[in-house]
């Protein structure tokens, strides 16, 4: 599914050196499960996002990898040390190869 | 040391072992929040949380594919805690892992009655 994800992502703008803080990310994607039968029975083929980044300037802080049990439209809350100005760089990747991004600028 | 005290299914001891290298596997040390009932078993909110872990499985006894998530924290990791939300086919066991920074490994497992199952159909 490459039509219709859209990454929603909400952090800070501006934050002291060292801070942390906590990012909460949505992204649009139904994450068909591989479970799912269509109404002739037949198994509904998987295709979910199976791997989520995030990094600050390059320097990773949470990969998470994913299955079929996460929800539709994954939603992910965690925390990031903030040591200088930069750019947080959040990474989907999906099963069909399709990578989506989004990036936040934090000043400090 | 100790077992696992509950009833892992072949497919949930199999990505135990996977996640652990067979290494023995201690209770506390992390903390696993997840509702006590789901009404709907298609996304419910689960958190983990545990001090100095490098690492975080996270696994749906009950379900027909046990894997959930494993969470791998990095340098720039504000604490070792995250938050999702997770499909859960029914009422079952939830269990969270902990691969320590020193090697050792730490459980948490949380019962969670749902509703309306989370696997479609």
């Amino acid at each position: 599914m490459a039509s219709g994800v859209k990454p929603r992502v909400k952090a800070p703008k501006t934050a002291s050196a060292g801070e942390v803080v906590t990012i909460k990310t949505l992204i649009s994607h139904k994450m068909e499960s591989g479970q799912r039968r269509d109404s002739d029975g037949n198994l509904i083929p998987r295709s979910i996002i199976n791997r989520f980044t995030c990094d600050f300037n390059g320097t990773n802080a949470l990969d998470v990898e994913m299955h079929g049990a996460i929800s539709t439209n994954p939603y992910f809350e965690f925390d990031v040390t903030i040591p200088e100005s930069g750019d947080l760089q959040f990474t989907w990747y999906d099963d069909d190869g399709s990578v989506y991004e989004d990036v936040k600028s934090v000043k400090v | 040391l100790t077992a696992l005290p509950l009833r892992v299914g072949a497919a949930g001891e199999d990505a135990i072992a996977a996640f652990t290298g067979g290494a023995d596997v201690s209770e506390g040390g992390i903390t696993l929040d997840a509702p006590e009932i789901a009404e709907n078993g298609n996304t419910v909110p689960v958190g983990v949380s545990a001090d100095g872990a490098s690492a975080v499985m996270l696994l749906a006894l009950g379900n027909p594919n046990p894997d959930v998530a494993v969470f791998n924290f990095g340098e720039l990791a504000g604490s070792q805690t995250a938050s999702t939300r997770i499909r859960l086919a029914g009422t079952q066991d939830v269990v969270a892992i902990a691969k320590m920074a020193d090697g050792s490994f730490a459980s948490a497992t949380k019962n969670v009655k749902v509703t309306i199952g989370g696997c479609g159909g």
